[in-house]
């Protein structure tokens, strides 16, 4: 973050002015990726007046940065009507689209607007690496035309590029790509679970020396003995900190009116069609809960020697079942980077290894039957 | 200098935060603060009320500063905001600023 973009957040923090949002305007999208968190039907999404309105609420509240972002936001057939209200009320704004649906109409219309960047989801330089994740045969000739297209016009782009299983061996391929194209390129080694909770799609994370080597790539982490360091001594300053914008500086609102800290903290605040953005931003029992979360109030983190460089993100935290606890799959990117495990890396490895004695008490205890006869008594 | 009107481009992105007012500027992501003067100047960039009225009904009337004095600054500062084309000046009333 740049100093004079510290000091807006900082001051923001001071306001409690929510300076940044990201508003999906639709869960629709015409790829279906094997990673993704959202369910695509749509189940009453606000109408265009409703958006109208949510904007002109968001502008009055302070809000600066604004990403629309979906499912695919041009499957939304007001986007530009949208689009062009949100520029008249001066945000600052960043597109995330798989670009599928940008023609040189559209790019040109964007360009038009005075849209800041344009991010793409970019998953391989590989035409079917890419086309395999999202399940859409020719989405990757697509999304690189358009990804051209945008360029040409003279927008900001920047690849998005989600690391998993399948194409764990593509991000230096991937940026290969952006720098041919003209655009920036961002790397995310975490797939976080379904917004309804369901954790089966983490079986696509890419594993620990997968990690390993991704942080031990100068050309993506620049100095490496640097960002692989150990982490320095918890200061007090460090247990005063709060974890991340969510909630403090920044929050989602969903398709349907709802307001959360993060994309990836579903964590309710409220809901637009009952309540004003303002209003739910500055009196949310949520909001606030959230807001009082500092490092010195977690159990287990503020023990950990990562405590003041962990990335830690309260939104998986909360997926996790505690918004104040750990979040593993932070925990493993620790260990990754640096070889250290940190507290909660150290209890669940403890507790997924239980002593031979404690395990020959366990056979002895509760043969088969017993635990069947237990059963039908308890019911 | 002759009158001067100054207008707010409308191809730029601003936010007022405090007595501050943030401005980005697409066409190279470069962000910018605009102090508490300057906003006010910001602020009254209708393109239609001269700079010189500006600066006499806003910044002279609630500053403690000489109008010739305060004019010069101004012109100066709007001349800067134009270089990075965030703001649009003529000598003639805007009625539509560029993009």
């Amino acid at each position: 973050m740049s100093g004079l973009m510290a000091e807006m957040a900082a001051k923001a923090l001071q306001h409690n002015i929510p300076l940044g949002v990201q508003l999906d305007l639709t869960y629709r999208c015409n790829e279906r990726c094997i990673h993704c968190y959202l369910d695509h039907d749509d189940h009453g999404e606000m109408s265009t007046a409703e958006i109208k309105d949510v904007l002109d609420q968001m502008a009055g509240a302070g809000v600066f940065f604004l990403t629309l972002s979906g499912g695919e936001i041009l499957m939304r057939r007001d986007f530009f009507e949208i689009l062009e209200h949100a520029r008249a009320r001066t945000f600052c704004i960043k597109l995330k689209t798989n670009g599928v649906l940008i023609r040189r109409k559209e790019a040109e219309r964007i360009r038009a607007l005075g849209v800041e960047s344009v991010q793409i989801s970019v998953y391989s330089h590989r035409p079917e690496v890419h086309d395999a994740i999202t399940k859409m045969p020719g989405s990757f000739r697509q999304s690189i035309e358009a990804a051209r297209l945008l360029r040409s016009v003279g927008l900001h782009v920047t690849f998005a590029n989600v690391l998993m299983n399948q194409n764990a061996e593509d991000y230096r391929g991937v940026r290969a790509l952006a720098n041919e194209v003209g655009a920036q390129c961002t790397l995310d080694p975490t797939i976080t679970p379904m917004m309804d909770g369901d954790r089966s799609i983490l079986s696509l994370n890419v594993d620990q020396e997968a990690l390993r080597q991704v942080f031990r790539d100068g050309g993506l982490v620049g100095n490496v003995e640097e960002f692989c360091a150990a982490p320095p001594k918890v200061g007090e300053d460090d247990l005063d900190s709060l974890p991340c914008s969510a909630g403090h500086t920044s929050c989602y609102v969903s398709p349907y009116g709802d307001v959360y800290p993060c994309v990836q903290f579903p964590l309710p605040c409220g809901n637009l069609r009952q309540s004003k953005f303002a209003d739910i931003w500055k009196e949310s029992p949520q909001f606030k809960e959230v807001r009082s979360i500092h490092l010195r109030d977690m159990p287990s983190c503020s023990q950990c020697a990562h405590g003041a460089t962990c990335t830690r993100c309260p939104g998986l935290a909360y997926l996790e079942g505690n918004m104040r606890g750990p979040s593993f799959q932070d925990c493993q990117k620790s260990y990754a980077r640096t070889g250290i495990p940190s507290e909660n890396f150290k209890r669940r490895n403890a507790s997924a290894q239980p002593s031979p004695s404690l395990k020959l008490v366990q056979i002895q205890g509760l043969p088969p039957a017993k635990v069947a006869e237990s059963s039908v008594v308890g019911a | 200098m002759n009158t001067l009107y100054v207008a707010r481009n409308t191809a730029i992105a601003a936010r007022a935060l405090g007595e501050e007012t943030m401005v980005m500027s697409a066409a190279d992501s470069t962000l910018f603060t605009l102090d508490e003067i300057a906003s006010v100047i910001w602020d009254a960039a209708d393109g239609t009320t001269p700079l010189e009225e500006i600066v006499a009904s806003r910044i002279c009337a609630q500053y403690d500063v000489a109008p010739e004095v305060a004019l010069k600054d101004a012109e100066a500062l709007v001349e800067n905001l134009a270089d990075r084309g965030i703001m649009v000046i003529s000598d003639q009333p805007l009625a539509h600023p560029g993009r």
